[in-house]
């Protein structure tokens, strides 16, 4: 039986870039899917399609048991969407704004207000609820546009980069609501440029690019493909490399790799911080004078790294089907030069 | 939770007509909201056609023949129903940019994405344009009366040409619908809601006297949709200037009944396109 939300074969072309390349997914009801990806790669396009925003050229996608082709307007009612492209009225106070919502999820004008009140005080914004959403924090409008998702508690959720552009306070306090919920057995998709995000919040990762997906598993499972955590160092002169690379394989899972000309060495570990510190003692205790250490986790970069040989393009550019249709485009030609 | 089935909370769902006309005024009232927190938008649509009663009623107002006089009296009842009918057509403007603007906010997806009825969005939108045509006029019909216009015709009547007004202005405002949801930016609707407007209104009857016109301009003007509402209203406010000669044409000849046409034919060409277009928006 196929999960709550599941696609198979979805492509979307916008003039003659492929924006979709065949995208198959399959997200088992209660689970949370992280869809992992620069931009471009055509994460928001796949969500696009999936909550009826665009029709697919072809391909199929069921979400909530229904088919997202033939039954869109049903498929609204069982799904919310948040995130940079499903905005709130700024001028509306957040109050006016849920119940708006509500209104138009058909609930009744009693219904709506009370659902209202009770997101407003379930996102902490009873207080800022009667001024407009213009006057919010960053912080604020992505909680009143989560709210805003949860309306009609609907069991399949949508979330279109949630945490983008929120400094890390905001981006913990969001992932701890957004945690909070998956509990309650609501099916969630989310998109996201952060491997830690998807490493927070999801229990299996599908990695994206050029409209496919190149690699699907657990966090850990990809992690283990792009090598898990590694130790860089910086060493300060290059006399130091050969004994700093003996230093290193003592304490790392495998060699040392030698960037000759940056003096730096990087070894995969296993033992986090602890280690680090057992490292730099060591290195000292040997005379190696650094200038820089530190303990890397696999980020999107390196996962990309290892899955296509290249480096993922998570640039700040606006989202959308035409501009990631625009970047493929520029890519293309970067690869034909 | 139970939220979506439970019959208290949900509206039934069996009537798409009803549905859909409650989401409209939904969409309406958000959007009026919106007008009363950005009241500059609507002062700025006051002072423009209250400028233009001034400056062409006085700087005008001596120059221009029109019928078989050349009164500054009667060229300002003359003039009114022109100005009357251009401010409502601004209503384009204000339609276009709205809807381009909440294209680039992404309310437009966040719409989309909700089990409402599709035309919803668009005709809030144009309902709520509509309340704030009838605002301006009404101010605009008193700043008339001080600088010296008259009706001169019973209260049916010139209620009867207000009405047929707002039609027109209720009718260009989903021909800016279209717009916004075409252009990427909120400025570019603006502009497209109103470069093309100077012509129509230019080539018509509202300002001068057509018969004046070379022939083509004449014939243009003549048929052009603008000019039937002008024409009617002049008829019901009893603004006709003596010695004026009405045109052969059709339109000019039952311009009660063109602007009605008119005006209806419009909404429904552009409602179409526009919905239409709106299914599949994408920001």
């Amino acid at each position: 039986m196929p999960g709550a939300i599941y696609a198979e074969g979805l492509v979307k072309t916008f003039g003659d870039v492929r924006a979709l390349d065949g995208v198959d997914l399959d997200v088992p009801e209660g689970t949370v899917l992280g869809l992992l990806g620069p931009n471009g790669a055509g994460k928001t396009t796949t969500v696009r399609c999936l909550t009826t925003l665009l029709r697919p050229d072809s391909g199929k996608a069921v979400v909530a048991g229904l088919d997202v082709l033939k039954q869109p307007n049903e498929v609204r009612r069982s799904i919310g969407l948040s995130g940079q492209f499903a905005a709130v009225d700024e001028y509306l106070t957040g109050r006016e704004n849920l119940e708006m919502v509500g209104r138009l999820y058909q609930m009744r004008p009693r219904a709506a207000k009370e659902r209202a009140a009770e997101l407003l005080e379930q996102f902490n914004l009873t207080e800022a609820a009667d001024r407009p959403a213009k006057t919010y924090s960053g912080g604020m409008r992505r909680r009143l546009d989560l709210a805003a998702a949860l309306v009609v508690s609907p069991p399949v959720m949508f979330m279109d980069e949630p945490t983008t552009g929120l400094d890390p306070r905001n981006r913990q306090q969001l992932w701890d609501v957004i945690k909070e919920l998956v509990s309650g057995g609501t099916t969630l998709l989310l998109t996201t440029q952060y491997l830690e995000e998807a490493d927070q919040l999801a229990h299996e990762i599908a990695v994206v690019d050029h409209g496919r997906v190149i690699a699907r598993g657990t966090s850990d499972q990809l992690k283990a493909r792009t090598g898990g955590e590694r130790v860089e160092v910086v060493v300060h002169d290059r006399a130091f490399i050969s004994t700093a690379c003996e230093v290193l394989r003592g304490f790392g899972t495998s060699d040392a790799t030698v960037e000759e000309h940056t003096r730096k060495l990087t070894v995969p570990v296993t033992g986090g911080a602890k280690l680090l510190a057992e490292i730099i003692r060591e290195l000292d205790i040997r005379g190696i004078e650094i200038d820089d250490i530190g303990l890397r986790r696999p980020t999107l970069d390196d996962v990309f790294l290892s899955l296509t040989g290249r480096v993922a393009e998570a640039t700040d550019e606006e989202n959308g089907a035409e501009s990631a249709a625009a970047r493929d485009r520029r890519r293309e030609k970067e690869t034909v030069k | 939770m139970s939220a979506v089935t439970d019959s208290v909370r949900i509206e039934p769902s069996g009537n798409p007509v009803m549905q859909s006309l409650r989401d409209s005024l939904v969409v309406t009232k958000r959007n009026l909201i919106r007008m009363t927190r950005i009241p500059e938008m609507v002062i700025f649509g006051l002072i423009q056609p209250v400028m233009f009663v001034v400056l062409f009623s006085y700087v005008f107002g001596g120059s221009i023949q029109v019928g078989s006089t050349a009164s500054s009296e009667s060229y300002r009842e003359f003039l009114m129903a022109g100005i009357f009918a251009q401010t409502v057509t601004f209503a384009t403007a204000g339609a276009g940019a709205g809807i381009a603007d909440d294209m680039h906010k992404g309310l437009i997806d966040r719409f989309r994405s909700l089990p409402m009825a599709r035309g919803a969005v668009l005709t809030g939108r144009t309902l709520a344009d509509l309340v704030q045509t009838t605002l301006t006029v009404v101010v605009l019909a008193l700043v008339a009366l001080i600088v010296g216009w008259r009706t001169h015709e019973n209260i049916g009547k010139v209620l009867a040409g207000f009405l047929l007004l707002l039609l027109l202005g209720y009718a260009f405002s989903w021909i800016g619908a279209l717009i916004g949801l075409s252009v990427r930016t909120p400025e570019a609707a603006t502009s497209g809601g109103l470069i093309w407007l100077f012509p129509l209104t230019f080539i018509s009857n509202a300002f001068v006297d057509a018969n004046q016109m070379p022939t083509v301009l004449r014939h243009i003007a003549e048929w052009n949709p603008f000019s039937a509402t002008v024409q009617a209203c002049r008829e019901l406010f009893g603004n006709i200037p003596p010695g004026f000669r009405t045109p052969e044409a059709w339109p000019m000849q039952h311009p009660i009944l063109a602007s009605v046409i008119w005006s209806l034919l419009i909404i429904a060409v552009f409602r179409t396109l526009a919905v239409r277009k709106y299914r599949s928006a994408s920001a």
